[in-house]
């Protein structure tokens, strides 16, 4: 066995990196998926309101991409692999 | 992203009391069963397609041929099962995309334990649509459920026809501007047809 040092080194723990970086998941935009179709998915996935799902279907549009949830990464695993299965090209990264 | 312009002579699905419905001709049926069963057997990888469906067709037949007589060809030609090797074959890469951009590990990781279900769901769309979609057309009564399993179906049809397309936002200039004499004008024509029908989809699901 082996003593423990004197002096041990304890891993830091970073207080404000552990429950407030979410991660997210994210849609990008492609030509195929049509407007009113991915309005559709972001109300049937997420149960977002109409109007809400309409405005992240534009960002998608105009802007290339848009964030369309955020939690832990399990969650947002579950999330991207749900819009695969609606065909929306969806990626998942650390909010950083 | 893409919107629906005007579109003539062709009818699409509709909400009533009854459920979703709506009524193709046996030649629009078996194009959307030979493309749904084409995407199934890339996805999937086994034969699905009923009546040799997924024959190989010669390359070297014009693709204006038979488009509509003979729907099998069509999509035969389209070369949806040319290749099942991700990620080489783009389409697929677009069905199975990666869920991480930059990672290539935890791209691989999330493929290990997703992969297999999203291509199971997939089939098993394609199985719906083939199920509830008779052969030489005529009417078709979805219930909202399958009317949503029609949705995915449809498009995972023209996610595999845009890729093989190369189809970009400017489609509609495109088409429009594309000599009829074109070898491929029939899958445009397809395509656009599609599209339509997916948005009357949408509209009488909302």
């Amino acid at each position: 066995m082996s003593v423990a040092p004197a002096e041990v080194d304890r891993p830091e723990i970073k207080q404000d990196a552990v429950p407030d970086t979410p991660w997210i998941t994210i849609v990008w935009n492609d030509p195929v998926n049509l407007m009113s179709y991915v309005t559709y998915v972001f109300q049937t996935v997420f149960g977002y309101p109409k109007r809400k799902a309409n405005k992240l279907m534009l960002d998608v549009h105009h802007k290339g991409r848009a964030v369309v949830s955020s939690g832990t990464r399990e969650s947002m695993e579950r999330d991207a692999q749900v819009l695969h299965g609606y065909g929306l090209w969806a990626t998942v990264s650390h909010d950083s | 992203m893409s919107g629906t312009g005007p579109q003539e002579a062709v009818t699409g699905f509709r909400s009533t009391r009854r459920g979703v419905t709506a009524t193709f001709a046996p030649t629009q049926a078996g194009v959307i069963r030979a493309l749904v069963s084409q995407v199934a057997e890339l996805v999937g990888g086994e034969q699905i397609a009923p009546d040799g469906a997924g024959q190989q067709v010669s390359a070297a037949a014009s693709p204006m041929e038979g488009s509509w007589d003979s729907p099998e060809e069509f999509a035969a030609l389209l070369g949806l099962s040319d290749s099942t090797v991700l990620p080489e074959d783009p389409v697929l890469a677009r069905l199975l995309p990666d869920a991480y951009r930059d990672d290539p590990e935890a791209a691989g990781d999330f493929r290990r334990y997703t992969e297999q279900d999203l291509r199971s769901g997939k089939v098993a769309a394609a199985h719906t649509v083939l199920a509830t979609l008779p052969e030489d057309g005529g009417q078709v009564l979805l219930s909202d459920d399958e009317a949503r399993v029609w949705l995915r179906a449809l498009n995972d049809v023209r996610l595999a026809l845009g890729v093989r397309l190369s189809v970009t936002e400017d489609f509609e200039q495109r088409m429009a501007s594309l000599d009829p004499d074109d070898p491929r004008a029939a899958y445009f024509w397809v395509y656009d047809w599609l599209t339509y029908l997916q948005e009357t989809l949408v509209r009488a699901l909302w």
